[in-house]
């Protein structure tokens, strides 16, 4: 026992800690891996039963994902001569041509406007917030930290009622702005509380050097307290994003065109030609993209930021 | 080059005096040093000048202007932190030449880069510039932000105890570069420290606090050999004054409640009998610590003394301070 160490584990438990590790990884990632697979495959593989996991592989669901078809008949498909490009190949081999480009792009970029903007406006709010909060002898703090956190204290759906009458008389229903304001108010009571946590460690005589240095309190907030706030910005803008992403019972609720986003439209593609799994796989893995880029853009943020307070510099 | 006052200033926090009424001048190109135990007012006071912290009441000027209700930048000063000071996220060179940067100075690129540059050689960090603040030594760090403060020039500096992180050589050395630095450029000091030498070997001035009141200001000759209390007395002095009953000794005038006697102000030979407890050498003196008439007293003798604990000397003081029931020093 005389290499025995508090602080450094042995070879054994880190050899189980990484086994744990890699086990969990796999079970958390086989459904994405699946789902992915899926989309890659065609409408029968997808449904053949023992399931395959050797396939040949096919962008049919990606084309079906971006386009609408029709069934053509025989002649039809003779008159039209060959098919120009891959994607008329791979959907007149199936009988069927293209009849235009689906909304999937539409919805996706709608995805994108709403979740980014919330993401950006409820970090702008929550930051500024946060450190109202942190800094300032705010009157009734306790009391207002408290109401905030309460909004979180049921499910928001439970207001869906009041919130629909609400924004059809605003003229909110199915907007960009509605969603995004809608997205903001669910997501800020987290950002204002995680931030503020953030932002309580950074000590304040980092502000007060920055005054003395010739600075003023906002130059200090901007040049000092909100590089510092980097990790905390990072990972509550993670947080929010992918609530405002995923969100599924307020977008089927408030939007039908115009600002629906991509969860309430990609089951909907089901309904086209059948039972169609790749093409509602190919939505799922290309919804999963920007989440996954930004995550792994904001990565090295991240890890501190999970480990917040642990660490003191 | 420019006088600094504090006028009547008190301030409160949370309902605890800090500073209670205090007055002080700090003339143009002087260096005051601060003292006074933790809780006296010394950082409050920095904080004051640097108008980081306002008054409850009195005034604050700057070369007769007041500056009470002006921001730290519009006063144009620089401050040591005792902790905390580096910007964590910047570089070592980032750092330094953050204030140069600021909307205060605007300082030009070729001016920014010679006076970092000069500072850090000066400071011995030139090899950490491009380091992050992060990544030195704590003594390291601490050069740092001192240069932080000496790349400006502005109307006075303060400094919190700037040295108390270092260790003994470069101390000492960062003594005598502050000292020169300050009585080349004729800067303002305003300096809180806790060492004796620092605060005899740099003063022009020392400020003796207590409970948030100014006792003593003077030069630090007049602070060691005239200390007008008790307390101011206790102050300074390696080893400790010693104070004892005025009865101790024949002599003591009326009205003497004790009598302060310094180490090196109580002479061997002649008078009464007192028994050695323990001798120590320390090469270039050795202390003696003494039991007389049940009291313990610490005197300094000459390095090669022979005496040994249990031996028998004759001590008579010499200059000694007497003090009344209050505390205050008499004649």
């Amino acid at each position: 026992m005389s290499s025995y160490s508090v602080t450094e584990p042995s070879a054994r438990q880190k050899w189980a800690a990484g086994t744990l590790v890699v086990i969990y990884a796999l079970i958390t990632i086989l459904p994405l891996l699946w789902i992915i697979a899926t989309s890659f495959k065609s409408p029968s593989d997808a449904i053949a039963y023992p399931p395959k996991t050797l396939f040949e592989p096919t962008l049919e669901g990606y084309v079906n994902l971006f386009t609408t078809r029709t069934r053509a008949t025989e002649q039809d498909l003779k008159e039209l001569g060959e098919p120009k490009t891959w994607y008329d190949r791979i959907v007149r081999k199936d009988g069927f041509i293209i009849a235009g480009p689906s909304r999937f792009l539409e919805r996706f970029s709608n995805s994108m406007i709403i979740g980014f903007g919330s993401t950006v406006l409820c970090i702008v709010l929550g930051t500024a917030a946060a450190y109202a909060f942190s800094r300032f002898k705010v009157p009734l703090k306790d009391d207002l930290l408290f109401f905030i956190l309460s909004t979180r204290m049921m499910p928001p759906i439970a207001v869906a009622i009041p919130i629909f009458l609400m924004f059809r008389s605003l003229g909110l229903n199915d907007t960009h702005a509605g969603m995004i304001l809608l997205y903001t108010a669910v997501n800020l009571s987290l950002a204002v509380w995680l931030l503020k946590g953030f932002i309580d460690e950074i000590p304040i005589e980092y502000e007060e050097a920055a005054l003395i240095d010739g600075y003023t309190r906002f130059q200090a907030f901007y040049k000092v307290v909100l590089p510092q706030a980097m990790t905390g910005i990072a990972s509550t803008a993670i947080f929010c994003l992918i609530f405002a992403w995923n969100e599924y019972a307020f977008a089927v609720l408030l939007t039908s065109g115009t600002a629906q986003t991509a969860p309430p439209f990609i089951p909907t593609i089901i309904g086209v030609g059948g039972q169609d799994w790749p093409a509602v796989a190919a939505g799922a893995t290309l919804f999963l993209v920007p989440v996954m880029i930004f995550t792994i853009v904001l990565r090295k943020h991240l890890l501190r930021g999970i480990t917040f307070g642990a660490v003191r510099k | 080059m420019i006088d600094v006052v504090l006028e009547n200033v008190t301030k409160r926090f949370a309902g605890q005096v800090a500073l209670d009424n205090l007055s002080l001048t700090i003339p143009g190109g002087s260096f005051v040093v601060l003292l006074g135990p933790t809780g006296s007012g010394k950082t409050t006071t920095l904080r004051m000048v640097s108008g980081l912290d306002k008054p409850d009441s009195g005034n604050i000027y700057f070369a007769g202007r007041s500056v009470t209700n002006l921001t730290p930048a519009e006063r144009n000063v620089a401050m040591v932190f005792q902790q905390y000071s580096l910007y964590p996220h910047l570089t070592v060179r980032q750092n330094l030449e953050f204030p140069l940067k600021s909307p205060l100075l605007r300082t030009s690129k070729a001016d920014i880069d010679r006076k970092v540059n000069s500072i850090a050689a000066m400071l011995q960090i030139s090899h950490k510039l491009d380091n992050k603040a992060t990544n030195p030594s704590g003594g390291e760090m601490q050069r740092v932000s001192i240069g932080r403060a000496l790349v400006r020039n502005p109307q006075i500096y303060l400094m919190d105890e700037p040295l108390s992180s270092l260790d003994a050589k470069l101390r000492a050395d960062l003594r005598i570069e502050l000292k020169s630095i300050q009585a080349n450029s004729g800067a303002t000091l305003l300096y809180v420290t806790h060492d004796q030498i620092e605060a005899m070997t740099m003063a022009t001035h020392i400020g003796v606090l207590h409970d948030g009141r100014l006792v003593q200001f003077g030069s630090p000759r007049e602070i060691y050999e005239q200390p007008v209390s008790l307390y101011t007395a206790t102050r300074l002095g390696q080893p400790r004054i010693n104070v004892l009953a005025a009865d101790t000794f024949p002599g003591s005038p009326p009205g003497a409640v004790n009598i302060g006697l310094r180490p090196e102000h109580i002479t061997q030979g002649e008078g009464q009998e007192a028994l050695v407890k323990r001798v120590e050498h320390l090469g270039d003196q050795t202390r003696l610590h003494l039991v007389f008439k049940k009291n313990d007293i610490v005197t300094v003798t000459e390095a090669h003394t022979r005496l040994r604990s249990g031996d028998i000397v004759k001590i008579q003081p010499d200059k000694p301070l007497y003090f009344d029931a209050d505390g205050m020093r008499l004649g």
